[in-house]
């Protein structure tokens, strides 16, 4: 009797042993599914959000605070003309299929995303690169037709990552990287699972496995974290849940900053929104408190220009495009739109742009402007107003960090054609003093906000829950990313 | 009576959502268009008697005006099920056992194999969302169930002695059909309509509730289920009422139309068991 008990105790003994050690694995709740996992080959934020930090690295990286560190890069010396970048490389580094990582991986890499064929999404961070040298198998140079202050920044980009010559045509479905995770398996429409690299160059990852789930519905996400099926939702797609996680001990709720100008984008090259004074109209109408308090519950930080308010070379130009409803009916009147007109208003499915563009449809119809509203799916929204640029108005939240530079493209699907401001951006990316840089972005800003280009709303706040015992999430989102080094239980 | 009882709830609470439906033309208790931020989340009770939701919205005027939306929808998408429906069935029945039967019933077998809600979303998508095309991706799916019910019930009543005498007469087939046959089906009809009236109803709140219904900001109550999901733990009174608005018209008009075809003909309940299955569009 006293032997059973004896081993009665030591078996609970047992399991109360593994119930204290620190739990190593995680589940990471996200809205969207990638459609691959190659950062090259698209501009889908969902590839990003597994891939970069974890399997894949680049030349330089962002730091959780949006300051650019080094990476695969060891260091670098830039010469006095600005056209010549030397990188020295971290040597030991090894890719997780084994193979050894060199300079002649970087020098692929980079080739592949510029080249003419290239399908890279932001093919344009790779511009002014002349040529790429390697000297060595520890030493790459990058020779630039014209100085370039934003290099270091653009290379930091998950789509300026590096990949092996051997393994990159498998990265959409087997990615390959020199990141602290590999890349283990994915079950379509469910999950992705990446477990720990124990090769890693650099400090190794606290976690042994870390699994993304993809979980569209806001219902379904709010009650797969309260049983516990996801450990932390980084973004979490309904802010009116967000009280009741605070109110729970079990979670932690972290409002943080994320690149995301959510914008009423306005058709510059459809009548009548050709016209600035129509446009200035519309900035007025628009109550951008009531926004925030309605369709975001209160999380988001009015913006009157298309930059971030936490970039230390942000001008707030909310009081250019204050809420008047009277100065919008004179301006319409002036206009030649006493009666107000017909627009149309595509709304994307997030809740900031459908319930968002409800309320703004209220907004203009004070001032008898009629958006009438058509909620679209994704595929339809790039379909009909991304590509076709068949709309008036949509809301979308433009995620990309520092990309005030679509303004220069009047291709792009707002059309905004100002050869000024072309010129500006052109100067500013051959500018590499950072001060200087600074002035000409708040150039940048006020043009844009003076001519109404589209109306600008908030800055998207990054609305984390997680588990209260995981520590090492990042708070602000400088770039689309869930880096899962730093994260650990803390039991 | 038991059946009687139930003629009076179904009568009672369609009446009730006809009514909500017609004074919301002219008159609700607040603005549905006219959002006060400020004011959401508001509990049932005074002055707001369902409360209201997250855009401050009165969600007793949105039910009112929902109603109009779910009836509009519905009663269309009936009606071009009977006029379509009910001719080609006729005429099916007229030309029975002959190629042209043939054709029609097996095309609308056709029709009938689809999943209606999920042929309804490819409409949409195709042709875009709002209340018109949710009403014609309805309205197709009502046509085979009324052909194929006039061509069954038809089909007997060619057999009777007064259409031998009208046939006898030298009444032609089409005539005979308008004449005759019509006017005997009109009961049936009437009583498979409110049926198909409530899976309209259904319908047209399954297709709001993916999106694809009514655009804001006019209120539909599938779109109000959709919108509130999210609010269900904290503001649950924001779901439940356009949830029991969906619940008692369905219900309302499932009662009306058992009731009716008790009312008409008891013996009716025999020679129609299927009724119902026809109408399965889910």
């Amino acid at each position: 009797m006293f032997r059973r008990f004896s081993a009665l105790l030591l078996g609970l003994a047992i399991t109360a042993g593994t119930v204290q050690a620190a739990q190593t694995d995680i589940t990471i709740g996200m809205q969207l599914e990638p459609p691959n996992l190659d950062p090259t080959a698209g501009a889908a934020a969902a590839i990003d959000e597994v891939v970069y930090a974890n399997v894949f690295e680049g030349l330089t990286r962002f730091a959780s605070d949006g300051s650019v560190k080094p990476a695969l890069a060891e260091s670098w010396e830039i010469s006095d003309d600005g056209l010549t970048y030397t990188f020295t490389l971290q040597s030991g580094v090894t890719f997780h299929d084994g193979s050894t990582f060199n300079a002649e991986d970087v020098k692929f890499s980079l080739d592949r995303s510029r080249a003419e064929n290239s399908t890279n999404a932001q093919k344009q961070l790779f511009d002014g690169i002349e040529s790429i040298e390697v000297p060595d198998l520890q030493t790459v140079v990058i020779n630039l037709s014209a100085p370039n202050g934003a290099l270091l920044f653009n290379l930091a980009w998950g789509d300026a990552i590096v990949m092996s010559p051997d393994t990159f045509d498998k990265a959409k479905t087997e990615p390959v990287g020199t990141g602290p995770f590999k890349f283990s398996r994915w079950v379509q429409g469910d999950r992705i699972e990446l477990e720990k690299n124990p090769e890693y160059w650099g400090a190794s990852a606290k976690l042994e496995k870390v699994t993304f789930k993809f979980i569209s519905e806001p219902t379904a996400a709010f009650a797969a974290l309260m049983a516990g099926d996801v450990d932390a939702f980084p973004v979490y797609p309904a802010p009116e849940n967000l009280a009741q996680f605070e109110a729970d001990p079990r979670f932690s709720v972290v409002v943080g900053s994320t690149e995301g100008e959510t914008i009423l984008s306005t058709n510059n090259k459809q009548a009548p929104f050709d016209n600035k004074l129509v446009r200035q109209a519309v900035a007025h109408a628009i109550n951008r408190q009531e926004i925030i308090d309605g369709a975001m519950f209160g999380y988001g930080t009015p913006i009157g220009t298309h930059f971030a308010p936490h970039h230390p070379a942000y001008k707030d130009f909310t009081d250019n495009s204050s809420y008047d409803v009277d100065k919008a009916k004179e301006l319409l009147k002036e206009a030649g739109f006493e009666d107000g007109f017909k627009t149309t208003l595509k709304l994307p499915p997030p809740s900031y742009a459908r319930r968002g563009g409800e309320i703004i449809a209220a907004q203009l119809r004070q001032v008898g402007i009629e958006a009438e509203i058509s909620n679209l799916e994704w595929a339809q929204w790039l379909e009909q107003v991304f590509r076709g640029k068949d709309f008036g108005l949509t809301i979308v939240s433009h995620t990309e960090p520092m990309d005030i530079g679509i303004y220069a493209r009047p291709d792009y699907y707002f059309q905004y054609d100002n050869a000024d401001f072309q010129k500006l951006i052109s100067d500013l990316t051959l500018e590499t003093d950072e001060e200087k840089r600074n002035i000409m972005f708040q150039e940048a800003q006020e043009i844009i906000a003076a001519d109404y280009v589209n109306g600008y709303l908030f800055q998207l706040a990054k609305t984390g829950v997680a588990n209260a015992k995981i520590e090492g999430l990042w708070e602000n989102s400088p770039t689309q990313a869930n880096d899962m080094t730093e994260v650990f239980w803390n039991d | 009576m038991r059946s009687q009882r139930n003629l009076f709830i179904g009568a009672f609470l369609c009446v009730l959502f006809l009514v909500a439906a017609v004074v919301s033309f002219v008159w609700t208790p607040y603005d549905v268009t006219q959002l006060n931020i400020a004011n959401k989340f508001q509990p049932p009770g005074m002055p707001h008697v369902f409360g209201t939701d997250h855009f401050g919205r009165d969600i007793f005027s949105m039910l009112m005006v929902g109603a109009r939306t779910s009836i509009a929808v519905a009663l269309v998408a009936v009606s071009i099920g009977i006029l379509f429906g009910v001719p080609l069935g006729l005429f099916a029945a007229a030309n029975r056992n002959t190629l042209i039967d043939e054709i029609i019933m097996r095309g609308n077998d056709l029709v009938f194999a689809f999943p209606a809600l999920l042929i309804a979303i490819m409409i949409t998508a195709v042709f875009g969302p709002g209340a018109l095309n949710a009403i014609i991706a309805i309205g197709i799916f009502n046509i085979p169930v009324f052909a194929r019910l006039s061509r069954a019930a038809a089909l007997s009543l060619w057999e009777r002695d007064f259409i031998l005498s009208a046939r006898v007469s030298g009444k032609s087939s089409m005539r005979i059909s308008v004449e005759h046959i019509l006017p005997n089906l009109l009961n049936l009809l009437l009583v498979q309509g409110t049926i198909q009236f409530s899976l309209g109803v259904l319908a047209e709140a399954g297709l709001s509730f993916v999106g694809l219904g009514a655009q804001p900001p006019i209120p539909s109550w599938g779109r109000m289920l959709a919108e509130s999901q999210t609010f269900i733990s904290f503001a649950s009174h924001v779901v439940i009422f356009p949830g029991l608005a969906i619940v008692l018209t369905v219900l309302g008009l499932n009662l009306l139309g058992d009731g009716l075809r008790d009312y008409f003909d008891p013996k009716l309940r025999q020679s129609i068991p299927e009724l119902k299955k026809h109408g399965g569009t889910h």
